[in-house]
């Protein structure tokens, strides 16, 4: 799902309960999620994406 | 019956004396724990209504439990350093037939049946419970204004929040009506109100203090460490909490050869200039000193708020799921709001932060290697204005929730152990802090009992 599409059905889904006062808060959640998607440590199976970072292995 | 040989015993520094020294006196006997905490009751009752640090003060009980902490000690059964020290817990924690209230009508009516973990060894060890202090709702929040028990106000300027969620634990022991508190950390709650307040703040590392009996908000973040006035306190406090058998001798490092790294770029971008400047003055006086800093860098530091953002809000929510369902109407509405929102996050997307915790772990680790800490600001701005939104940090507004959180946040994703210590002041006189980073909490201990002169030479 895109963020997009993600946010338009979170805003319908909060006029639905009469939460207007959530609507800011998606639309600011939408933009720290297309951020945290944008991140070059996501992983790419298409094996394209050339310097993922490493990670702690647990 | 105690007779009092020298009074309550000298401060160390403004505002009351430490733990440790009250703890001295007691063992001494120069000092009873009927005296001690006889002051805090009368410094509750005087300047509790102005501040409003407390929502439930055991009076009764913290007499009773002087009152045997002094016929044990003048018997020679003596438990330890904590013995006879009246202490505050944050309303989050379960202190066994008191309410947990987490600061929300949520929990009206709850009476905690047992004491939690660290609860059940603060007893242990003879401390006193004077009360259970107010917080931000559910610990959701940096500032303790959303509380279902009115804001928290800082005992420096009442207009200004003590920071948060564990505003009323700093508050308290700002007021000298406790010697120290135990609050939680999920991303800062400790460490931001302890720099408002010009306290030392102890985030142990992740999973090593017990959680069982505190209310959670985040099972990936949360942390319960010590609020107070020296880092001795702090090893003291630690020890307790992590059940050991008695506290270890504390042994400060040497200063000369210290190595610590400096986290620049994004964690020096927005820093109140005279935050920078309390901190680079610290940061001369530990150079002279023979102390060897190094600017390192954490290259993915500037995904913390949107890494912190998808872990802590979706765990909240799953918390909060069934109250949210029943009992919307019973939490403050700007934490309703938020935990809301975390029920809106994605799968997909929060196994994405856990990803991002990964790469976060290991660069903290890389930063560390081969040094003795990472130093850095704890809190970018000084103590912000209650009823605020936004704060001015250079030419820019910055939400406040956002700026009160950027520098601590990182070290809950990561789970390294983190202390703030006093780091000066501002011409208003509003304190600053200086937060020290490490890969174990004793070894962390030992670099800040060091620094600390250093940091704060007032």
């Amino acid at each position: 799902m895109t963020i997009d599409e993600w946010l338009q059905n979170a805003l319908r889904d909060a006029d639905r309960r009469e939460l207007p006062a959530l609507r800011p808060l998606l639309e600011n959640l939408a933009k720290s999620t297309n951020a945290l998607r944008a991140a070059d440590w996501n992983l790419d199976l298409s094996g394209k994406s050339p310097n993922t970072p490493p990670t702690h292995v647990h | 019956m105690f007779t009092e040989r020298s009074g309550p015993p000298k401060p160390a520094r403004t505002g009351g004396p430490t733990l440790a020294e009250l703890s001295r006196s007691l063992q001494s006997r120069s000092i009873s724990s009927e005296t001690a905490t006889e002051g805090c009751l009368e410094r509750i009752t005087e300047r509790d209504p102005s501040i409003n640090a407390f929502i439930t003060v055991l009076a009764d009980d913290a007499r009773a439990q002087a009152h045997a902490a002094d016929q044990e000690i003048s018997a020679g059964r003596y438990r330890g350093p904590l013995h006879g020290v009246p202490i505050s817990l944050k309303d989050l924690i379960d202190l066994r037939g008191t309410p947990t209230s987490a600061a929300s009508r949520v929990r009206r009516g709850h009476v905690a049946a047992n004491d939690s973990v660290v609860s059940a060894r603060l007893r242990a060890a003879g401390a006193v419970f004077v009360g259970k202090t107010n917080l931000h709702e559910f610990a959701l929040g940096t500032t303790n204004e959303d509380s279902a028990y009115g804001p928290v106000h800082h005992p420096l300027d009442p207009s200004r929040s003590p920071g948060g969620s564990s505003g009323g634990s700093a508050a308290s022991i700002l007021a000298e009506m406790c010697y120290a508190s135990i609050g939680s950390d999920t991303g800062g709650s400790i460490r931001i109100p302890s720099a408002a307040c010009g306290l030392v703040g102890l985030k142990p590392a992740f999973g090593e203090i017990p959680i069982d009996g505190v209310v959670p908000l985040s099972s990936t973040l949360d942390h319960v460490g010590p609020l107070c006035r020296s880092v001795e306190d702090a090893a003291i406090l630690h020890q307790v909490l992590a059940g050991a058998s008695s506290p270890p001798l504390l042994k400060p490092r040497e200063l000369s050869g210290l190595r610590l790294g400096i986290p620049r770029a994004y964690f020096f971008a927005l820093l109140d200039g005279e935050i920078a400047q309390r901190f680079n003055e610290a940061c001369e006086r530990l150079t002279m000193a023979g102390v060897v800093l190094e600017d390192v860098t954490i290259p993915h530091a500037a995904d913390s708020p949107t890494v912190y953002l998808h872990l802590a809000l979706p765990e909240a929510a799953a918390c909060h799921a069934q109250t949210l369902e029943r009992q919307p109407q019973d939490y403050t509405p700007n934490v309703r709001l938020r935990l809301e929102m975390g029920r809106y996050i994605l799968g997909e997307d929060y196994v994405r932060a856990l990803r991002g915790r990964d790469v976060l772990i290991h660069e903290v680790n890389a930063a560390l290697h081969g040094r003795d800490g990472l130093l850095l600001p704890t809190l970018p701005v000084p103590a912000v204005k209650l009823g605020a939104a936004t704060v001015s940090v250079g030419t820019s507004e910055e939400p406040v929730r956002a700026i009160t959180l950027r520098l601590t946040q990182p070290f809950n994703i990561t789970g390294h152990p983190a202390i703030t210590m006093p780091c000066g002041r501002t011409q208003e006189g509003l304190p600053a802090g200086a937060q020290l980073v490490g890969m174990h909490t004793l070894d962390l201990l030992a670099v800040a009992r060091a620094i600390e002169p250093l940091l704060d030479p007032s």
